[in-house]
């Protein structure tokens, strides 16, 4: 009984192992991301603010992860320098392309706050980010009427060299106009380090840690994500992550 | 319950000869359907969760909790001198080595050894994409037996135990004869012993706060409901809480299981298939 009861349990996880990973069941059960997507749209439709917190709630220690230090020549003779000649672009489907240093960013209305940070490993951090918001910048650049997508280019190879190993994001303009959706350069009021994505990340804050893009060098708008990266609209997404992380 | 009473006749499968049986109708189809239905939705949640919970296998108390800070839990691995992987298992002040299950196994450093994730491989994405998925259909699921129950009866008349049922010596008696794996005969066998009662209840509630805990991990969810993050202390906290309540549903399955066989296997079983239950009369005693 015993012997029988666990070569049946052995049989049905290793067929639920294989179940797990065939190809027609992850179709399908990929559909759930679109209810997710649906149901959070839904409830989040009066755009509530995540929590903000306290400076005394601060994690004593926020850990990196991904990348700690880009390897591209390119990002690196921009940090020799303090990022005084990096530019952020914004570009794709606007009406004036913009071109901005880190000193106009910083002298743009920037908004503060003391969000968790939670990563899709399952911990999470709480820290104090300034930037301006990523809805002034769309403004200013002025959107074009079938623009949907934000993507953000990044200057770290977390998949190795080449084009298909860089960090991208991407998210859709329901949250790139949300108040707390902003360019941090400014880290618990410090210049944002290296580790956390000098010169400046994404916070996206209903979201998790794999959309707040790092090394953000470039900004695109669009109105698909299928010609871009693996087609999936991230560097994780192309990996099988959902793009809707806000669960 | 007994809305169909079924005559003697052949049924008595499960008795001797001469003990004296009688088959009822005792589980509604809506019952029975979503019974098994959740233990499918469990099954994967508890697998996938392992899985997500493989990511990072430590669990803090507060809004935040990462490397730098103090676990509640960790299925962590250390290096011991001789240079092999050896798993240390810590749960508030308990610490054990647990080489082979928790913190290591087949040389690996991993929270949950393979047998018990899905996939076995480390894969967080298809992980979470099988734990949402699931989610959806438990939650589903779990509302349809919540509603229809709520309004057929089935928990006023089969779950919250009676008053009688509720006295002390009366609970001292059905402990002792759990303890005896002594079961009920004649009128007594129709009904949920109060054990039972408290049991279903518990996991009800159990699976209820998997839920509310589940959506205070997502970021979405506490935009919007900020109070769920207050109630359960934390993201973090709500994390922990997860994971204990998983453990207690796993608990709960195996009294469960154990108590279908203890009960007569192919009658407990039978019953939850085709709503017939079959039990002595004790017309015998």
């Amino acid at each position: 009984m015993i012997v029988a009861g666990t070569a049946l349990g052995g049989l049905l996880l290793s067929g639920c192992d294989r179940l797990s990973q065939a190809p027609q069941a992850l179709k399908f059960i990929d559909k759930a991301e679109g209810v997710t997507l649906g149901v959070q749209r839904l409830v989040l439709s009066g755009q509530p603010l995540a929590k903000e917190f306290k400076v005394s709630d601060i994690s004593p220690t926020f850990k990196p992860n991904g990348t700690f230090t880009p390897s591209d020549p390119a990002y690196l003779a921009l940090q020799q320098n303090g990022f005084a000649d990096w530019r952020l672009s914004v570009s794709g489907l606007v009406n004036r392309p913009l071109s901005l240093s880190l000193d106009q960013l910083r002298a743009l209305p920037n908004r503060t706050q003391i969000t968790r940070h939670d990563c899709v490993e399952g911990w999470s951090a709480i820290a104090q980010w300034t930037g301006p918001q990523l809805g002034g910048l769309l403004h200013a650049a002025g959107l074009q009427p079938h623009a949907r997508y934000v993507v953000f280019r990044c200057a770290d190879n977390l998949g190795g060299p080449g084009d298909g190993g860089k960090y991208y994001e991407s998210i859709d303009l329901f949250d790139a106009f949300h108040p707390q959706t902003i360019l941090a350069h400014t880290m618990n009021n410090q210049p944002l380090a290296v580790p956390h994505g000098a010169p400046i990340r994404l916070r996206v804050e209903r979201q998790l840690g794999y959309k707040q893009a790092k090394y953000v060098m470039a900004i695109e708008v669009t109105d698909r994500l299928n010609h871009i990266g693996g087609g999936h609209g991230g560097f994780w997404e192309d990996r099988g992550y959902e793009w809707y992380a806000g669960i | 319950m007994s809305d169909a009473v079924m005559p003697i006749g052949g049924a008595d499968r499960q008795a001797t000869p001469a003990a004296p049986t009688q088959t009822i109708y005792r589980h509604a189809i809506v019952v029975r359907v979503t019974h098994w239905i959740n233990v499918i939705c469990l099954t994967f949640l508890l697998l996938s969760g392992l899985q997500i919970f493989n990511a990072h296998p430590m669990l803090y108390w507060g809004q935040y909790g990462a490397d730098a800070d103090p676990p509640f839990v960790s299925l962590g691995a250390v290096y011991t001198h001789d240079h092999s992987l050896k798993g240390v298992t810590k749960i508030g002040p308990i610490k054990f080595t647990s080489t082979g299950v928790f913190g290591v196994s087949h040389n690996e450093i991993r929270g949950y050894p393979r047998w018990l994730t899905l996939p076995a491989s480390r894969d967080l994405a298809t992980g979470r994409r099988w734990h949402f998925f699931m989610a959806w259909a438990f939650v589903l699921n779990g509302l349809i037996y919540l509603v229809s129950s709520a309004i057929n009866g089935h928990f006023r008349r089969d779950l919250v135990p009676t008053n009688a049922q509720l006295a002390p010596r009366h609970i001292w008696q059905n402990i002792v004869d759990h303890a005896r794996l002594k079961h009920p005969v004649g009128e007594d066998a129709k009904t949920y012993n109060v054990l039972q009662k408290f049991a279903y209840l518990g996991v009800i509630l159990l699976m209820v706060l998997m839920v509310f805990t589940g959506l205070t991990m997502s970021p979405g969810i506490d935009a919007y409901a900020p109070g769920l993050v207050w109630v359960f202390g934390g993201r973090q906290s709500a994390r922990t809480i997860h994971w204990i309540c998983a453990n207690l549903i796993v608990l709960f399955v195996i009294v469960h299981v154990i108590e279908v066989f203890v009960a007569g296997v192919a009658n407990e079983i039978g019953s939850m298939i085709t709503g017939r239950y079959t039990y002595r009369t004790g017309a015998d005693h």
